[in-house]
């Protein structure tokens, strides 16, 4: 009752003395005990996880009391692993417990935001017009357009209710579908696993009205392109278990504690069996303090270290000293699962010094034979080598025989059984011309691209040895073989693959007169001695290293992994960087071997049941083929951060190349790639594709064949040819799972200029009038400010993109949807649930969507019916069209072919899309799943048992309509339904279904994986209540199995399914045409590129404090929820609470800066202000800056651009690598976030400098922004 | 002014005494996550050690002497010392504790002052405290010599009168107190204000400290049972509870 009247029963209490009076017992009162219990108690504990860019994917129990979410626990019910392995659980970071905060934060975006000036405009409007009307009326209007459009970024927003943001964007929609096309219309979101049915609201709603996906993977540069360079794999990986069965780890550019904190338990575990594990990293990181070796390379030069790894290799396990025979286990593997015994043509090459030499063209196809080697079917795609007695085979498995029609003759050969496709007779491949009964006598002079004796301001070269040119001649074994037809016969001279590589790489091999390391102490490419004065890795630790993964492996067969990181990826040379480590992992025979291969996390998240969620999220049931994107040439076209590129074709290009054929600026090769069908477009075409449809009716014209001949003439032209062009222009985007400007947005200021039209920290010029400008694109003399009418973000917190944005959409936080979660560090599916509701006027994003779709039907009609349109896709990967382009580069705009859609050029296909209806479309599983079937990755199987399942469960639409009969999608558990039930990895009877249909092409049975779990049936309550483990399935190379971890190509090569490449095997080679241009037939060592970003700024607006140059590094976050969420209270108490960026002792003397200083970070891109953490853990020459830093919290005015510090994308432009930008040919075809051009941003340097004054710029602002004053 | 002195010697005290008790016990009662000392140790050590030391050590040494000093009824220690002895006694060991108090004191409010930590942390009254009590400390010294010169005690038992009438409720007329010089009057009223600040500020802790002088008598076990009325001799062997076991 009273605490002190309850003090006052002194007397009346029973006190009993016990022990002699040593003791006493007392009755006193003990309710204060209850504040205790009650901190602990709760009503309820629901499993929801984390839907963050995080590969841990950790179940978590949301506790809940009160109707609130008080805190979050680990799960530890996960399935138990193997018998003879450890648990994954616990899994989940002290990071992802402080994610409850969040719910109830003052950062929590509580009601719809709308621009308050943007709001006012439309209110106005709103009086007289209606909803389309009033947006045309304001975008149409510069005035009112540019004025909210200025104050992006500058706060100002009003409380709005859902009807009015609903009304206000499905116009804009409307609007911009009927005047520009609805590719104008771009929808932002990564990463679908992390909340599967989150991202399939907006890409479902986008795809519906015909609105462009934009991809991600990519963009963030996580995509590694040499996974599918070598694998015809986006990327596939171990599960985490895996490293247990592990006998030696090398940790490269991957943080294991700090970035996969869950699954960093293996690592350990695994070293209590002797496991050795070594860390490559420059910079003494979390993993370098938990590894057995560190070894620290200079940044950038990894690639250097693994040349010269694989140089050991080869030379001790292949060519060893006499005596010892050479792995028997490495000579099999590398036989039948790679391309090493692939038939290459060699070209001559006359160099500059008039010397004249071989070099590696295209691969021998059966094409070249007389008579096709008896192939009708793709003989352009099949290649050949020879066997043990010097004969020419054509062993099965390349690509050509995968694609064809049903019943022709090679159908099943698509397998990497060692058999000869004529006859079927197993044989056995020479690795060498000089194998066999009948070894070649004859060896060439061979030429190789050199890089490594670039002189750069800021990377050590080594021009010694061979080194001294750019091109290494070096001897290499071949044979004259017969082409052509009768009577246009032809002698061509060629080598294998093993035999350009092992020349490639310096190795001795004993032949007369050979050009190669003598030794290991050798300096010439690619000896250990030669890259000691590149990376300043000591020699010694280098050939210890590599010889004990090597043997490892040779003793193991195969189980020797590298865990693979962005650190190494975000360089222009990825692609060096990662081939030159999967070289060793595949000279090895680590690849598909359980605890051996590639283990590249980064910002993938498995999507497991991916085949179930595209029908939902690419709205497959009602309209094929949906708009897809790639960002990264996206956004430098339309951010202009092209205006500004400073890297030419002719540094990049390969010293063999012939540079007159490749001139021009790069966007001149995404032009030429997005005609040649390439990469794909959004926008597709300058002309709104509803109008090309009309005006092809209009002249009687089908619209297909209307369009091949407008585009050929000219009139239609493709958007790409003139970015800058309103009509070209992305009009309305939604940005939604992201912080897209706070984090991700690489040319930060150039999208806050150009995209946005806001005030900006931009400092160069563009190219300007004198520069080389580009020869496909239209040059406008000024610039674009504001290319965005409408930026609408759905967040639950105010971030960086809120901030920047038009409209800002509370939605729910992770604890209040239900959504469903998978990562490829781990085999279960669990779902996120709503915990509690969503607080305040919060929505899930499928209600969201939803709420546009069922406005967008609203208020389309008198502007939009049922309209037909045009959609253009490129060449895709996985499907027939990757077999276009077999020969050569051929451009119909230049007159080098026909314009074939589909073949030289983008497919073109028309579409109906039923606007009133997009509500009921979008809340209704359409026709075309049970008509078209389903499937992925170039498999497809009929699913109309599933369909009819699913209406079973969901119940059918009563409504009568469009949608009247059809299983209901309603809510997001109805959602997350149709994934689990079209997904084999989540239907067993699918999963059956897929295997038998991967098994006719492969003619081999393997169903065996998959039928024991053939009943099995995932639902949304089953993961609710325990994680589950999935099914094995086609879509993805490993297995689920009790006696095997999830390991990447483990059915390549235990089940003998090609890999998606040409030639069906894991590539050394890459034989395109722009992949020799560009010097990357084979790996090499590429320095890291000059962006030339510091020069331009160094002492331009001096401050009295000196100014050092350093390579900006961008790793990833310790202080935040994975890489971002760093707005965090708890994050911030823990870190610094601000920005800040690392940098070395030695650097921070250089500059006069101490720890805690506040430093400005800046180059041509933009500044950064930050606070500097010195430390010994930098490498001099280098400054660290983790991730996604919040604009928003506490960053001061930048002394160089007078406005707000930046964020860490501030000082970074994207670059573009043509070799990317490839398509229609085999494993290098576009595939949404599967190949493409990458957001690279390593090479890029800063001026490091220490501020003289911190202006917080906190006083209110001027009447007018500051922009106005600069456009004056 | 002799409303003035008739409220402040013969109502504030009242006031004063009234919040000082009412408050402490609705806080008590209303409060208690809020009843600690909020010491900022954590925070920064330093010259925390001396400071507070010497401030506790002067301070309980100046309250008991106050507390005896002005409470004992003259008749009570006339018999073994006079007046004039015992304000010698009072100004002598007063003194001394006085100046300790008094340096401690002044550590701990530079520190609170000038420790931006410390001072960040600080509750508006952490530092109203501290003011009014080195305030009233210096004021309290200042009156020593004051006290010289009328070395019969005559002061001291004009306030001992007047303290000792407050407490049973008979209020002297204020006249006889306004006489006295200014240092007397502004400690007497001063100090009443500390009552009167008491329940609203971290001072609420020296009930606890007072209490917990009990825990020197306390026995070395105390076992709370988890039942309130528990019946007699629950706890003794042999003795089969009520209810229990079948």
């Amino acid at each position: 009752m009273s605490h002190f009247l309850d003090r006052l029963t002194y007397f009346s209490n029973p006190r009993e003395s016990f022990s002699g009076d040593h003791g006493v017992t007392t009755g006193e009162d003990r309710t204060w005990e209850d504040a205790y219990r009650n901190r602990w108690a709760h009503d309820k504990i629901v499993r929801s996880t984390h839907g963050v860019n995080c590969t841990g994917s950790c179940s978590w129990k949301i506790y809940v009391k009160g109707g609130i979410v008080t805190w979050e626990t680990q799960q530890t019910d996960y399935p138990r692993t193997r018998w003879d392995m450890p648990n994954h659980e616990p899994r989940g970071c002290s990071r992802g417990a402080s994610y409850s905060w969040y719910l109830y934060s003052a950062n929590r975006v509580k009601y719809p935001l709308v621009r308050g000036r943007l709001l006012k405009s439309w209110r106005e409007a709103r009086l007289t017009q209606d909803p389309v009307d009033a947006w045309a009326a304001i975008v149409g209007n510069d005035a009112t357009r540019r004025d909210y459009q200025q104050r992006r970024g500058l706060g100002g927003f009003v409380r709005s209710s859902w009807d009015e943001v609903n009304e206000i964007i499905a116009a804009a929609n409307v609007y911009t579908i009927k005047k520009y096309g609805p590719d104008r219309v771009i929808g932002f979101s990564p990463i679908p696993a992390m909340s599967m049915v989150s991202y399939a609201a907006g890409s479902r709603y986008l795809s519906l009205i015909g609105g462009v996906c934009m991809s991600f993977y990519d963009w963030y540069c996580d995509l590694p392109p040499s996974s599918p360079q070598v694998w015809g794999e986006q990327t596939d990986v171990p599960e985490s278990a895996d490293w247990f069965n592990s006998g030696f780890i090398i940790a490269w550019g991957s943080n294991v504690p700090q970035t996969r904190t869950p699954d960093a338990h293996f690592f350990t575990e695994v070293r209590y069996k002797g496991t050795k594990t070594v860390a490559i990293t420059p910079d003494y990181s979390e993993v370098a303090k938990l590894a057995d070796i560190w070894m620290h390379p200079k940044q950038g030069t990894d690639a250097a270290v693994a040349m010269a790894m694989g140089h050991v290799i080869l030379k001790e396990f292949y060519f060893p000293d006499s005596g010892k025979p050479r792995s028997a286990y490495f000579d099999d593997y590398v036989r039948r699962y790679t391309d090493m015994p692939m038939l290459v043509m060699l070209k001559e090459h006359q160099l500059p010094n008039g010397e004249t030499v071989m070099v590696p063209d295209r691969y021998v196809r059966a094409s070249d034979f007389n008579g096709k080697l008896g192939q009708a079917n793709n003989p352009e795609w099949k290649t050949v080598a020879f066997d043990e007695s010097g004969k020419v085979v054509l062993p099965t498995g390349a690509i050509g025989f995968r694609w064809g029609p049903d019943g022709r003759a090679d159908q099943g050969q698509w397998n990497l059984e060692a058999k000869e496709a004529r006859h079927g007779n197993a044989v056995k491949l020479g690795l060498s011309v000089l194998e066999g009964d009948n070894p070649s006598n004859e060896t060439a002079k061979v030429g190789f691209p050199y890089f490594g004796g670039i002189v750069s301001p800021h990377f050590a070269n080594n021009a010694s040895g061979d080194g001294a040119a750019d091109v290494l001649v070096r001897t290499v074994p071949v044979r004259r073989i017969a082409l052509g037809k009768e009577g246009e016969k032809r002698e061509a001279l060629v080598a294998t693959v093993f035999d350009l590589q092992v020349a490639n790489y310096g190795v001795a091999r004993g032949l007369p007169g050979e050009m190669a390391a003598s030794s290991f102490d050798d300096d010439t490419p690619y000896t250990p001695a030669w890259q000691e004065r590149i990376t300043g890795t000591p020699r010694a630790q280098l050939i210890s290293v590599a010889r004990q993964f090597a043997d490892n492996a040779d003793k193991t067969q195969g189980r020797s992994m590298v865990i693979i990181g962005a650190a190494m990826n975000h360089w222009y040379h990825s692609d060096m960087n990662y081939r030159g480590v999967i070289n060793m992992l595949m000279m090895c025979g680590c690849i598909g071997q359980s605890g051996g291969g590639w283990a590249h996390y980064v910002g993938q998240e498995k999507l497991r049941p991916q085949t179930g969620w595209t029908a939902l999220a690419f709205a497959l049931d009602w309209i094929r083929p949906p708009r897809q994107m790639n960002s990264t040439s996206f956004f430098y076209a339309h951010t202009d951060q092209w205006r500004y590129e400073k890297l030419g074709v002719e540094e990049v290009i390969s010293p063999l190349a012939d540079k007159a054929q490749y001139g021009g600026s790069m966007i001149d090769y995404n032009v030429r790639a997005e005609r040649m069908g390439w990469l794909p477009s959004a926008p597709q075409l300058q002309t709104n594709p509803l109008q090309v449809v009309r005006d092809a009716q209009a002249a009687g014209a089908d619209p297909k064949d209307y369009t091949v001949k407008a585009l050929k003439d000219g009139t239609l032209k493709m958007s790409c040819t003139d970015p800058d062009h309103p009509d070209n222009w992305p009009r309305n985007l939604f940005v939604w799972r992201s912080n897209l400007l706070g984090s991700s947005g690489k040319g930060h200021e150039y999208f806050l200029k150009h995209l946005l039209g806001t005030s900006n920290g931009v400092q160069g010029k563009d190219l300007g009038s004198d520069d080389a400008k580009p020869a496909e694109v239209r040059w406008h003399e000024h610039a674009p400010e504001g290319k965005l009418d409408l930026l609408v973000t759905l967040d639950f917190r105010m971030s960086t993109t809120c901030l920047y944005s038009d409209i800002v959409l509370p939605t729910a936080t992770w604890y209040e949807k239900n959504d469903l979660n998978t990562s490829d560090m781990h085999p279960f599916i669990h779902p996120l649930s709503t915990a509690v509701d969503p607080a305040w006027q919060s929505r899930s994003d499928w209600e969201i969507y939803k709420g546009f779709a069922r406005k967008f039907s609203e208020v389309c009609v008198g502007h939009l019916g049922v309209e037909r349109e045009l959609v253009l896709t490129p060449l895709m990967h996985d499907s027939p069209a990757e077999l276009a382009q077999p020969f050569g580069v051929s451009d119909w705009k230049r007159g080098e072919c026909e314009l074939i859609p589909g073949k030289t050029a983008p497919n073109i296909q028309v579409v109906e899309r039923d606007y009133p209806n997009v509500y009921k479309r979008f809340t209704a599983l359409g026709p075309l799943m049970g008509k078209a079937g389903n499937g992925g990755k170039g498999i497809g199987w009929n699913t109309q048992t599933e369909v009819r399942q699913l209406g079973e469960l969901n119940g059918l639409v009563t409504a009568e309509g469009a949608t009247c009969g059809m299983a209901k999608i309603e809510s997001d558990i109805d959602a997350a339904e149709v994934v689990l039930m079209l997904a084999p990895e989540t239907n067993g009877h699918v999963a059956v279904k897929a295997w038998q249909a991967l098994g006719k092409q492969t003619g081999l049975d393997h169903t065996h994986l998959a039928l024991h779990r053939e009943d099995e049936k995932i639902r949304f309550r089953d993961i609710q209540a325990q994680p589950r483990k999935i099914i094995s399935s086609p879509t993805w190379s490993g297995i689920e199995s009790e006696t095997v971890s999830y390991n990447a190509g483990y059915t390549n090569v235990h089940e003998m399914i090609p890999w998606r490449t040409l030639t069906g095997r894991q590539q050394f080679y890459m034989d395109h045409p722009w992949m020799i241009a560009f010097g990357e037939g084979f790996s090499s060592y590429r320095p890291p590129v000059d962006l030339k970003t510091t020069a331009g700024m160094a002492g331009i607006k001096p401050n009295g404090n000196p100014e050092i140059a350093l390579n900006f590094i961008t790793p990833h976050q310790k202080w935040g929820i994975h890489s971002t969420y760093t707005d965090n209270l708890m994050m911030l108490t823990l870190s610094r609470g601000g920005p800040c960026v690392w940098l070395s002792e030695d650097d921070a003397k250089r500059a006069g800066i101490v720890d805690n200083d506040w430093i400005e970070l800046f180059n041509l891109n933009g500044a950064i202000a930050a606070r500097a953490v010195v430390s010994q853990r930098v490498n001099p020459g280098m400054v660290m800056m983790y991730h996604a830093q919040e604009k928003i919290v506490n960053t001061p005015g930048s002394e160089i651009t007078g406005a707000r510090g930046g964020i860490h994308n501030s000082v970074t432009r994207i670059v573009l690598k043509p070799t990317h930008m490839i398509g229609g040919y085999a494993q290098l075809s576009y595939g949404f976030n599967y190949y493409g051009t990458i957001g690279t941003n390593r090479d890029e340097f800063v001026v490091v400098r220490k501020m003289n004054k911190v202006d917080w710029l906190d006083t209110p602002a001027t009447t007018e922004p500051a922009l106005d004053a600069q456009q004056a | 002014m002799s409303a003035l002195h008739g409220f402040l010697f013969q109502v504030y005290p009242y006031i004063c005494l009234a919040v000082f008790l009412a408050g402490s016990l609705i806080r008590f009662d209303q409060n208690q996550y809020s009843w600690k000392s909020d010491s900022s140790q954590m925070l920064r050590a330093g010259t925390l050690r001396w400071g507070s030391n010497l401030f506790h050590i002067g301070i309980l040494f100046l309250f008991v002497g106050h507390l005896v000093g002005l409470f004992t009824p003259h008749g009570v220690y006339g018999i073994f010392i006079s007046a004039a002895t015992k304000q010698m006694l009072a100004v002598v060991a007063g003194g001394v504790a006085g100046l300790l108090c008094f340096a401690g004191l002044t550590l701990l409010l530079h520190r609170r002052i000038f420790d931006a930590r410390i001072r960040h942390t600080s509750h508006p009254t952490d530092i109203a405290v501290l003011v009014v009590l080195w305030v009233q400390l210096v004021v309290g010294l200042i009156t020593l010599p004051f006290s010289w010169q009328h070395a019969d005690g005559s002061v001291m038992l004009i306030l001992a009168d007047w303290a000792q009438r407050i407490v049973t409720l008979r209020p002297v007329d204020a006249a006889a107190l306004a006489a006295l010089p200014w240092p007397y009057l502004l400690h007497v009223v001063l100090g009443m204000t500390i009552f009167l600040l008491f329940p609203f500020s971290r001072l609420v802790h020296i009930w606890s400290g007072f209490a917990s002088i009990s825990y020197l008598f306390r026995p070395y076990q105390v076992v709370r049972a988890r039942r309130l009325n528990l019946p007699p001799n629950h706890n003794q062997p042999d003795v089969r509870l009520p209810g229990a076991g079948d």
